[in-house]
């Protein structure tokens, strides 16, 4: 099976802080992976630098046939076939949730606006907020919102779909409903990364998780041995604070 | 035990009469005083009468001070302008205050007016010679526009009254035809109807346009231009290509940093010596010219403000989305930004338009610039202080009436509901 995303000895640093060290990382159509780890190790930059919100120093990547470098001129034609969803949802609070998921189609898929709602609000069915379409976002609970954000995300109908730790500023109880969507998402095939710490979530779904500390992928394993039976001591404590 | 119990429900029978009686007593005291000039209570000494409306006020203020009434309105007055010694003290110093100065000013602006005769000769009266303003008032609407051809100006203000007006009734798709003939195609067809040299209409310099159409005229291009140019300013500012952003700062710190007054002394009298002879550029277009990049630069910095008050995260939700920067700025980043400096971008908007008075230095004389003309003539020396009060008024009813829009703006895209 061919790879959809190949990163090769990619290192990054903000000023002289290096904040990936030579991270190597494939992933096949489909997939869904999981990274954990400690604050500051590099998660969210890792999965930032896949649709180059954030630009690498030295290394590759590759996301879909096409390397992501300084002169990549259809970064924009990447980040098409990239969704991401953010930990504080980031939803354009000037428009309504149905403009929210129409806005990118039209404009840069130019997608007529009948089909744009069309698919917006299949999408918006699908995370089951197709009744708050009118509304705008901050008229929404904090679930609703990141559920809108999923549906965003959709409605560009990525290749991949990248989650940068989407329920950590939610609370408790909605927590459950986001993740729904995601396993259901998960189990349509959709290739996904997803940060997160949420380990019941990534036991269910996860083909592989993936472990990050000071910048370094410390453990890649499938999810069943990554659980039961870890290799490196900071993967072995680290679980034990978490579970 | 004091002798004056403190005010209470208990006592509410006799203070609350006895208070309000005292409080009714300083105010006629001072009104009388005010507008019939009679001392009601010239039997004291001078020193007691002078002060007697604030002790008597004061102490009526006091006794009426009863917490929890019952009276609703009593509670809410207490609450507001009476909560204590200090508040009542200023409630009747500021009442006072208004007391005493509206009979002047009403006797100036209305009571011992002049309204009616032609000359300066017909004012007698004590106040204000109104007659001034309504001698002229041809003069300070058109400047030195030839009378007969006014009905163009007239015409080019009704087209544009009317099309805004129809414009509120009309559906939203063909509003948006509106502003853009507003925008795009008015502007050019209003200037030829009132330059002229066109369609078989006499051409009028520019040297002759003046008065309030000039002050509207200029502030309209004005503002119609500077919005753009401090956009991408601002954008610029931020661009993350340093000839761009350096190019930017150096235009905004200039313009900033430099007094209207001597940008348009440049624009009119150095700019014309570095031109190639026979080449010419109306000096009215050379001032415009001038004021749009000044209050570009301004406007620049207000928009700045917005783009930076974003989250980064929207720069990344339109990023993510696969939106270039055009699209971003145009969609995401901008419509939000200028929402949030509606109040500073009225406040540079209405700055501008009360500038247009100093193009008086390049001998342009618009409203404020007519009433200094007007005044200088030996006929009617001595009417300044008429002459500026109108201008002032005037004035005062655009920008209110532009700070009102504002506002009305601002709740209508306001989407925190």
């Amino acid at each position: 099976m061919g790879k959809i995303i190949e990163l090769k000895k990619v290192n990054k640093w903000f000023d002289k802080f290096q904040v990936l060290k030579d991270i190597d990382l494939e992933v096949a159509p489909q997939e869904k992976i999981v990274i954990c780890g400690p604050s500051g190790s590099g998660k969210s930059t890792l999965i930032r630098c896949i649709n180059r919100l954030e630009e690498h120093q030295e290394g590759n990547i590759i996301v879909d046939g096409t390397e992501l470098a300084e002169n990549t001129k259809n970064i924009e034609k990447i980040r098409a076939e990239v969704g991401m969803v953010f930990q504080q949802f980031n939803l354009f609070p000037h428009l309504s949730i149905l403009d929210n998921c129409t806005l990118a189609p039209i404009w840069v898929k130019k997608l007529p606006k009948k089909e744009a709602e069309e698919v917006a609000m299949k999408n918006l069915t699908r995370v089951q907020i197709d009744d708050q379409a009118l509304k705008f976002p901050g008229q929404l609970s904090g679930g609703q919102q990141q559920r809108a954000a999923i549906a965003r995300a959709l409605c560009m109908e990525p290749k991949i779909m990248l989650f940068d730790e989407p329920t950590s500023a939610l609370d408790p109880e909605m927590i459950k409903e986001v993740l729904d969507v995601m396993v259901d998402l998960a189990k349509g095939g959709m290739t996904m990364i997803v940060v997160t710490h949420e380990m019941g979530f990534a036991k269910e779904v996860a083909d592989y998780m993936i472990f990050m500390d000071e910048g370094k992928i410390v453990e890649r394993a499938k999810t069943k041995e990554f659980f039961e039976n870890p290799k490196s001591d900071r993967t072995k404590l680290f679980l034990s604070q978490i579970l | 035990m004091n002798i004056i119990s403190k005010p209470s429900k208990d006592n509410i029978k006799s203070y609350l009469p006895t208070g309000i009686t005292l409080v009714f007593l300083s105010l006629l005291d001072v009104f009388v005083n005010a507008f019939f000039n009679y001392d009601l209570l010239g039997f004291f000494p001078s020193q007691i009468s002078y002060f007697s409306p604030l002790i008597f006020g004061f102490i009526g203020l006091y006794l009426i001070r009863i917490e929890f009434s019952g009276i609703r309105s009593l509670d809410i007055l207490n609450k507001n302008i009476n909560s204590n010694n200090f508040n009542a003290f200023l409630t009747l110093l500021t009442l006072f205050i208004l007391i005493k100065s509206i009979p002047p000013l009403l006797n100036w602006f209305i009571l011992d007016a002049n309204f009616v005769g032609n000359t300066k000769e017909d004012c007698t009266g004590d106040g204000a010679c109104w007659v001034f303003i309504k001698v002229w008032f041809n003069r300070f609407m058109y400047g030195l526009y030839p009378d007969a051809e006014q009905w163009r100006i007239n015409t080019a203000f009704l087209i544009l009254f009317a099309i805004v007006g129809v414009s509120f009734f009309v559906s939203a798709k063909l509003k948006k035809y509106f502003i853009l003939f507003l925008i795009f195609i008015y502007p050019f067809l209003g200037i030829e109807l009132i330059s002229g040299g066109g369609f078989g209409l006499k051409y009028v310099e520019t040297a002759a346009w003046g008065g309030l159409s000039l002050t509207f005229i200029i502030s309209a291009f004005a503002i119609l231009f500077c919005f753009p140019i401090g956009v991408f300013l601002a954008l610029g500012r931020r661009s993350s290509l340093p000839a761009i952003r350096y190019i930017s700062i150096g235009f905004i710190e200039l313009w900033r940093g430099v007094p209207l007054i001597t940008v348009l002394f440049m624009s009119a009298v150095m700019f014309p010596m570095f031109l190639p002879d026979g080449t010419f550029i109306d000096k009215l277009i050379r001032v415009l010219i001038a004021i749009t990049l000044f209050e570009a630069a301004y406007m620049a910095e207000v928009v700045r403000g917005g783009l930076q008050a974003l989250p980064k995260g929207q720069y990344e939700a339109a990023k993510s989305l696969g939106m270039g920067y055009w699209r971003m700025n145009a969609l995401i980043i901008l419509p939000q930004a200028l929402k949030l400096v509606i109040p500073g971008i009225a406040n540079t908007l209405l700055a501008l338009v009360k500038d247009t008075p100093l193009i008086f230095v390049v001998g342009l004389m618009e409203l404020a610039g007519m009433i200094g003309l007007a005044k200088t003539n030996p006929k009617w020396l001595g009417m300044a202080m008429e002459g500026y009060v109108f201008a002032g008024l005037v004035f005062w009813i655009i920008c209110y009436a532009m700070s009102r829009y504002s506002q009305n703006l601002e709740k209508k895209l306001s989407t925190e509901r």
